[in-house]
């Protein structure tokens, strides 16, 4: 059971972000994407950014990732709260998009096992590790097979696969769900929420879907339309393991109200 | 910690594993209604060309019978072997070349923008001059023999080889770059990991292309100006009008062509994953 009271992670934060704001030039134009964020997110929360399309949650996420640079605020990732190891960017994060983005030309393992080749980790025990986490998201038996053997649903099971293979600290997850089915969809935010609870990392998670923000996360950020602004920032308080009932229930409702209301629909 | 473990319940058999679902009764009829067709219609094609020869009383000067094209393969003064080592020399070379010199500028414009933006326009340029024309002019600059229409089948060939090459090069990703960007990864890495094998598939498409090409430059050449080779040969028996030793040796020239093709098909098989080919 994760019962983080998000006061005492806000306190101390594992990503705290304030004030950010991104320029783009293209052609001698500034293009404002992000204006003013501010975020804190404790370890082993998972967050929802939620918000309309084009309003920066990608831009946010790329910042955290650290390739984007920011013009305004500061950004610190893992200084205090998170044992003896600092965080360290790059070894640190792993990434889900929306689009598996795997090598056609590779098995499923060695898709897995690209950011370990790429960090130079020890590939023995990174192959182990691969098979565990093809265990974990529900692809045991599936690591010979090539990606067009695989449904979009599993392709993707492989991509979230291949965002822990580095034991990373964050993940940082752009929409990976947006290009399934619903229903998929829905199973798959019961399976990220188990992977989740299992491996207890820190995600932070970008979607457009409101329900589906509320339903995953420890905590709600609403992102208004571009440039990017902070509206709003909620403890989702209910409790883990969370089933797809709890949609239907008053309180959910509730958090997603409110978030229609800050969307202004 | 922990929870139900679910495994999966979308499985691969609803999307069939890619290949071969549609042929699983076995014996020899399923090969034969896959090649069947094709062999018929070749053969349908010479018995075409024997009755068209035969009932048009058609004179062996003007067109000879496929039985009367195929005789001369067994007489020695035509000196086949001969000849078909130095026209498939001059086609494998070419080829190799253009392979070599093609995918080596392909990485080198992925390499370094400024040299692709000053270099591709060039080669743009060249490309549009009709390669055949040049043909003498290389003969003027390197003399008759195997090197010169090495370097015409090289000319025709290696532009397409370059073109899907480069292409296949650039064509990654966005977010993929993300991905090994955010993990720190070298350029090196991007390429050799990611941007080399991604353009396999297109440089094969760009191979296969270019084997017809090598062998038309490598016969031009002959053309012009040489001392043997099928090319040569056939210029030389149009003298006699034996139109039945032309024949043959465009035959040849043909099966050449063929046998480079299917050569480079079968690295493909060998290489690219099969979902991964461009056709």
């Amino acid at each position: 059971m994760h019962g983080l009271s998000s006061r005492a992670d806000i306190a101390e934060p594992f990503i705290r972000m304030r004030n950010v704001r991104k320029v783009y030039r293209t052609r001698g134009q500034d293009f404002l994407a992000v204006s003013d964020v501010t975020l804190d997110v404790g370890a082993g929360e998972l967050v929802s950014l939620v918000g309309p399309s084009g309003c920066g949650k990608s831009t946010v996420l790329k910042i955290l990732a650290g390739l984007h640079s920011h013009e305004g605020g500061e950004v610190v990732i893992g200084r205090a709260g998170y044992g003896p190891e600092a965080f360290e960017a790059g070894r640190d994060v792993g990434m889900v998009f929306q689009q598996p983005l795997l090598l056609k030309w590779r098995r499923v393992v060695d898709n897995v096992l690209l950011p370990a080749e790429i960090l130079g980790l020890p590939m023995r025990a990174a192959r182990e590790r691969a098979l565990d986490l093809l265990d974990m998201v529900g692809l045991a038996g599936f690591a010979d097979k090539y990606p067009y053997e695989l449904s979009g649903g599993m392709q993707q099971r492989a991509a979230i696969a291949r965002a822990f293979i580095h034991d990373p600290k964050l993940v940082l997850m752009d929409e990976p769900f947006g290009a399934l089915d619903a229903l998929t969809r829905e199973k798959m935010n019961l399976e990220l929420l188990r992977i989740w609870q299992d491996s207890r990392k820190t995600i932070v998670f970008v979607t457009h879907g409101i329900q589906e923000a509320v339903f995953i996360a420890t905590r709600v950020a609403v992102l208004t339309a571009g440039p990017a602004r902070m509206a709003d920032t909620f403890t989702v308080d209910l409790p883990y393991p969370r089933e797809l009932g709890l949609k239907s229930t008053a309180a959910f409702g509730d958090y997603t109200r409110r978030i229609y209301d800050l969307l202004e629909m | 910690m922990g929870g139900v473990v679910r495994r999966m319940s979308e499985t691969a058999a609803q999307r069939g594993t890619g290949n071969g679902d549609d042929r699983q009764s076995g014996g020899p009829w399923p090969l034969l209604r896959r090649w069947g067709p094709g062999i018929a219609s070749h053969v349908a094609l010479i018995v075409l060309w024997h009755l068209v020869v035969v009932l048009g009383e058609i004179p062996p000067f003007i067109m000879p019978t496929p039985w009367q094209t195929l005789q001369t393969l067994w007489q020695p003064d035509y000196q086949w072997p001969g000849h078909i080592a130095i026209t498939a020399g001059e086609v494998f070379g070419g080829y190799l070349l253009a392979v070599t010199i093609g995918v080596g500028l392909a990485v080198a414009f992925t390499w370094s923008r400024p040299v692709e933006r000053s270099a591709m326009p060039v080669l743009v340029t060249l490309n549009m001059i009709p390669k055949v024309a040049m043909a003498p002019l290389f003969i003027v600059w390197l003399g008759y023999g195997l090197f010169p229409n090495m370097v015409i089948a090289f000319t025709i060939s290696f532009f397409p080889i370059l073109l899907t090459t480069a292409r296949g090069l650039r064509e990654v990703e966005p977010e993929l770059l993300d991905l090994v960007r955010a993990l720190k990864g070298s350029r090196w890495q991007i390429f050799i990991k990611i941007q080399l094998p991604g353009a396999l598939p297109y440089l094969f498409s760009g191979m296969k292309v270019a084997t017809v090409l090598a062998v038309a430059g490598a016969i031009v050449g002959e053309f012009m100006g040489s001392s043997g080779g099928l090319g040569y040969l056939m210029q030389s028996r149009q003298g006699f009008l034996d139109t039945a030793g032309m024949f043959m040796a465009v035959i040849l020239v043909s099966l050449i062509g063929v046998l480079m093709y299917g050569a480079v098909l079968l690295l493909e098989r060998l290489v690219v994953v099969s979902d991964a080919r461009v056709e």
